[in-house]
């Protein structure tokens, strides 16, 4: 499994994540799927949409998109004809690393990227999927172009 | 009654690549039964072990979220239809989990 991203895309992950840090950011990842979505299977982010972390209670260390949210995001996707993709969000001051709380609110299909931010500045990007058995993650190959 | 219920796409794999399913229910909670029986792959990316929705996992009948109506005991009519949608939720190790290098 490989997602691409553009470089703007990439670009607009990284200064949302610093921009926010201390606090984890999140957003959406909108684009298509490329050759299918079997193990060799890549899909392209084109565009990003950055979301508000809904957690004011933690947002250290959790974020949270509300189901309006999600369907903001698709009706994004649709209307510029791309696909929602999967969600991005950041881990400041932690590595990139999806944790078991990450797990447990997930679902297959969507790409799950995390960033670390460590003292402000962007640092590990990592992409991964939730396993069918929700038993836990593969990482997703992350190509720039 | 007959009640369509929307599959959202991360999910249409185990629901025979369908974007709806449709089913006959008197209730909300019966409209996701039928369909966690129809496809069984389904049930664990929307209840928990013990048979609740999981937290993340939002139910629409129509335009309004069930948790503002009658929950899963929410009665559908002819031509419902029942959508899923997650909120997205996540975020790093707890700060005293951190301190002892689990890097999760």
């Amino acid at each position: 499994m490989r997602l691409r991203l553009t470089f703007r895309a990439m670009d607009e992950i990284r200064e949302h994540g610093a921009r926010g840090y201390p606090h984890e950011v999140c957003g959406a990842l909108l684009g298509r799927e490329l050759e299918g979505n079997g193990a060799g299977g890549l899909r392209e982010v084109t565009a990003v949409l950055p979301l508000e972390n809904r957690r004011d209670d933690s947002p250290r260390n959790r974020f949270s998109v509300t189901p309006e949210d999600v369907l903001r995001a698709e009706r994004a996707a649709s209307e510029q004809k791309l696909e929602l993709l999967g969600w991005y969000h950041t881990h400041p001051d932690h590595p990139a690393r999806p944790s078991e709380f990450d797990r447990e609110h997930a679902w297959p299909w969507y790409s799950y990227v995390i960033l670390g931010v460590a003292s402000k500045v962007p640092g590990d990007m990592t992409s991964w999927r939730l396993a069918d058995d929700r038993s836990g993650y593969a990482a997703e190959s992350i190509e720039v172009a | 009654m007959a009640v369509k219920v929307m599959i959202p796409t991360p999910l249409r794999a185990y629901a025979g690549k369908q974007d709806h399913v449709d089913v006959t229910a008197r209730t909300v909670g019966e409209a996701l039964d039928s369909l966690v029986t129809q496809h069984g792959d389904l049930r664990r990316h929307l209840f928990q072990d013990d048979g609740r929705l999981r937290s993340f996992v939002n139910v629409y009948l129509n335009d309004d979220d069930i948790r503002y109506l009658k929950k899963e005991a929410t009665p559908v009519k002819d031509g419902d239809t029942v959508s899923i949608v997650p909120s997205i939720a996540g975020g790093s190790p707890a700060a005293h989990r951190a301190t002892r290098g689990t890097a999760e």
